[in-house]
């Protein structure tokens, strides 16, 4: 019967070679019972032989009515076994195929002529196919299954030759009676478990020991096939996923076969990485050898939340950190303020306090009974003074304000203090703790008892100063009349002085004058008697000229009505000129007057009349009062303080000291007796003095009774203005 | 104006005796001599006689010697006559004063005729036409 049906095979067309058409009908005969096992050696024939990259075979099942794989080469093996499709549909382009008497195309959106209808999703993916009806001997008999080819390089001939002699063999097998009960409970159990290792999302995989895929649940499959049809990326992906998958498994291997092993994939869909728990464990099957099972966990997503908590954690302890640095330096802050500071919470107990408030409520084991008492005391003022602000006894801005006698335990001594108080409240405005700070206001008394004697001591002082300044104010007056009323007594006096001397000077003028003319001979020749008598006249008449001028110069000078004429001019010139004023003087003296000028002194710029009239002065001085010996005029000139002077030095009586300053006072001479021996009004000194001051210089005198005076007056380079 | 007689002093002074002398001892110097006692006096004369030169004592009582000498100096007929001032007021601004009115020179009193001579024949021989 096997030969015959050798035979019979052997009538069809052969352009394979008949050496592989042989082998194919020989392992029909050995797998005799195995449809799926036929169809399977079927399709790989097809791929050696016929060049079809793809191809699936699907069998009618009556007693389902339906169509299932049966065999696929070059698709996935679990598309293949889990392929049903049902029959009831007459227009389905599948079940229409069955009824078919050639191959069918497929293509995509067009199928058999039918407009809109689906192309059937079978094992092969997207893409025309096409389908062969497999029949058996008996002619216009119903198919048997169906040969689905995507597409072949190889001969036409060799598939209908193959479509021929499977679906004879089918029918060979099918004859022998319908699947058996136990094959279709094996189908059916097999595809439970693809149907439950497919439900469960994370990939599972069973592997040889070299990491070859035995098989894998559909999850598994996305990481790790790709069909060539797959982008390039996708493919990549897999393959690298392979590779990583290979090496976790041989470390597994090596180091501990059943811990668990973090294993870092790529998504193919999108490259990105997906972390997963690899849990592995090794299984020994008698027949199939030993294998390797392997459950992947994606923990990308508990990665990402771990290392979310760990963030968090990290975070709140610095904020811990934060909040415990910013407590103590409230803790600080409290501390270091010199008021106590209460913090109590709603019901009144005290939570925090500083050590100010320290000092006044709490109390140490050691310290006296009189301390226990005063803080007992100070916690029961402080105790009613919250009990009223948690009572609503607040003044506006939840402020109370009171004052509280509390008592020092240490000294016993009082101490008032002003109490505020601050509720805190929650944004929800619920009472959280509140606030005092105590104020002592022993100072502020102390302070506003002092202020209150410093007004009373301030008043006084400004009533006295008051009094002072009117009675100042009155002496002001008095004396500014006073003043007033000497300058007139003083310009009176000088009025009258001026007055006065006109008035000697008018009879003074004309006794001179008839005088001189008398002694003119305008009256003819005199006697000589008469003529020395007349000397006499002349000469007192002048005297009492000279005493008339000196008076009133010193009145033009009181009065300020010396005015001074200031011009350049040179001393070493003046001294020649003072000499030969007095020529008549020195001549009679019988002195010798010598003059010492002086090569550094620069001109000077002061008032030259006056600087003569002051050494006319001193020098007929000297001539008054020497009597034998020299008189020395000196010019000099201290650059250091840019003054000149000129000293009258003579071999004289001398002044003695006590006398040194008596001289320069008005109408004064050493002999002040109406028997004097000497000459002069005795303003000459004084008028020098007065004149140097006014030139901004001086007189000075260095005399030894007996030995001679030395008179120098100073005066600067430049006069003041 | 000048004649063989010698040159005409008009003396304005209201002290008698003061004027008497210079009058004596001018004529007794060679000149001709007029007086005046006063300012008024002092015009009358100087217009009638048109004196050679005027010795004018600037305190006096009516009409003073300031305002004399202003108004001869404002005379056209008068103008050219020197006028020598003769005061006692020693104080200063005497001579501003003087000056300012017009005088010519100043002589302070008490002045000796002798050195008034000086001085008014100084004063001719500068307004005399060299």
């Amino acid at each position: 019967m096997t030969s015959l049906q050798a035979r019979t095979l052997s009538r069809a067309t052969m352009t394979a070679p008949d050496a592989s058409r042989l082998e194919l009908l020989e392992y029909y005969l050995v797998h005799n019972e195995d449809v799926a096992g036929c169809a399977q050696a079927s399709l790989e024939w097809l791929g050696r032989f016929a060049g079809v990259k793809r191809s699936v075979c699907l069998a009618v099942d009556n007693d389902g009515g339906v169509l299932n794989g049966i065999g696929g080469y070059g698709v996935s093996s679990n598309d293949v076994d889990l392929f049903t499709w049902p029959l009831t549909d007459a227009r389905d382009p599948l079940v229409a195929a069955l009824a078919a008497t050639g191959p069918v195309t497929f293509r995509p959106g067009r199928v058999n002529g039918h407009i809109g209808n689906v192309t059937p999703t079978t094992p092969l993916g997207a893409g025309p196919f096409t389908v062969i009806p497999l029949r058996g001997t008996q002619e216009g008999g119903e198919a048997l299954g169906l040969l689905l080819l995507r597409s072949w390089t190889g001969s036409s001939a060799d598939v209908s030759w193959l479509a021929t002699v499977l679906g004879q063999k089918i029918e060979q097998i099918r004859g022998r009676g319908s699947l058996s009960e136990d094959v279709r409970k094996l189908r059916r159990e097999r595809a439970l478990f693809f149907t439950i290792i497919n439900s469960v999302t994370d990939p599972i995989l069973l592997t040889d020991t070299e990491g070859r895929l035995i098989v894998a649940n559909a999850r598994a499959e996305k990481l790790f096939a790709a069909s060539e049809e797959e982008s390039e990326g996708r493919r990549r992906a897999v393959e690298l996923n392979n590779m990583l998958f290979s090496a976790a498994l041989s470390r597994t291997a090596v180091e501990s076969p059943a811990a668990a092993r973090e294993l870092l994939l790529v998504d193919p869909s999108d490259g990105s990485d997906l972390l997963f728990e690899v849990l592995s464990t090794t299984v020994e099957d008698p027949r199939e050898g030993t294998g390797i099972v392997s459950v992947l966990r994606n923990i990308t997503d508990l990665r990402r939340a771990t290392e979310q908590i760990e963030e968090n954690y990290q975070r709140l302890r610095v904020l811990e950190a934060a909040a415990r640095a910013e407590r103590d330096r409230l803790n600080l802050i409290i501390d270091s303020v010199a008021d106590p500071i209460i913090v109590t919470d709603p019901i009144g107990e005290t939570v925090l306090m500083n050590a100010p408030a320290e000092d006044l409520f709490t109390v140490a084991p050691e310290a006296p009974d009189s301390a226990e008492r005063s803080v007992q005391s100070n916690d029961a003022h402080f105790s009613s003074f919250i009990s009223g602000l948690l009572l609503g006894e607040t003044g506006p801005g939840e402020i109370r304000r009171g004052e509280i006698g509390l008592v020092n335990p240490n000294s016993s001594e009082p101490i008032p203090v002003e109490a505020i108080a601050g509720k805190v409240l929650t944004e929800s405005g619920e009472l959280t703790a509140v606030v005092t700070i105590l104020h002592d206001r022993r100072e502020a008394l102390e302070r506003a008892r002092l202020y209150e004697q410093l007004k009373l001591a301030s008043d006084e002082l400004q009533g006295r100063v008051q009094a002072a300044t009117a009675e100042l104010a009155t002496q002001n007056e008095l004396l500014r009349r006073q003043a007033i009323e000497l300058e007139q007594a003083s310009r009176l006096k000088s009025q009258f002085l001026a007055n006065m001397s006109h008035e000697f000077r008018t009879p003074l003028n004309a006794i001179l004058g008839y005088t001189h003319m008398l002694l003119q001979g305008v009256a003819g020749d005199l006697l000589p008697a008469v003529k020395r008598q007349l000397q006499r006249i002349d000469s007192n008449g002048k005297h009492l000229l000279t005493i008339i001028n000196e008076i009133l110069d010193i009145t033009r000078i009181e009065a300020g009505k010396m005015p001074m004429q200031l011009s350049e001019f040179n001393l070493n010139e003046l001294v020649p000129e003072v000499m030969a004023e007095l020529d008549a003087v020195i001549a009679r003296s019988k002195l010798t007057v010598t003059p010492h000028l002086s090569s550094e002194v620069p001109l000077v710029f002061s008032d030259r009349q006056k600087v003569k009239q002051i050494v006319v002065n001193l020098l007929s001085n000297a001539l008054k009062f020497t009597h034998q010996g020299t008189i020395e005029l000196t010019v000099q000139f201290e650059p250091v303080t840019r003054t000149a002077s000129i000293v009258v030095t003579d071999t004289g009586i001398g002044i003695a000291p006590e006398h040194h300053e008596r001289i320069f006072e008005d109408f004064r001479q050493v002999d002040d007796s109406p028997s004097r021996q000497y000459g002069g009004t005795g303003l000459g000194l004084a008028i020098c003095r007065r004149l140097a001051t006014a030139l901004g210089g001086r007189i000075t005198l260095h005399s030894t009774v007996g030995q001679g005076s030395s008179f120098t007056l100073t005066i600067p380079v430049e006069a003041p203005q | 104006m000048s004649t063989e007689q010698g040159p005409l002093i008009l003396v304005v002074d209201d002290y008698e005796d003061a004027r008497e002398m210079y009058a004596e001892y001018l004529r007794f110097c060679g000149f001709r001599v007029a007086e005046a006692r006063n300012g008024n006096e002092a015009l009358e004369q100087a217009f009638t006689l048109m004196p050679d030169l005027i010795l004018m004592d600037l305190s006096l009582p009516g009409m003073d010697g300031w305002e004399a000498t202003r108004q001869l100096k404002a005379d056209e007929r008068t103008r050219q006559i020197p006028v020598v001032a003769l005061t006692g007021h020693a104080l200063a601004g005497a001579s501003e004063g003087a000056k300012k009115a017009g005088c010519d020179s100043f002589v302070t009193k008490p002045c000796l005729p002798d050195d008034l001579v000086v001085e008014v024949r100084r004063m001719l021989s500068m307004a005399r036409p060299a």
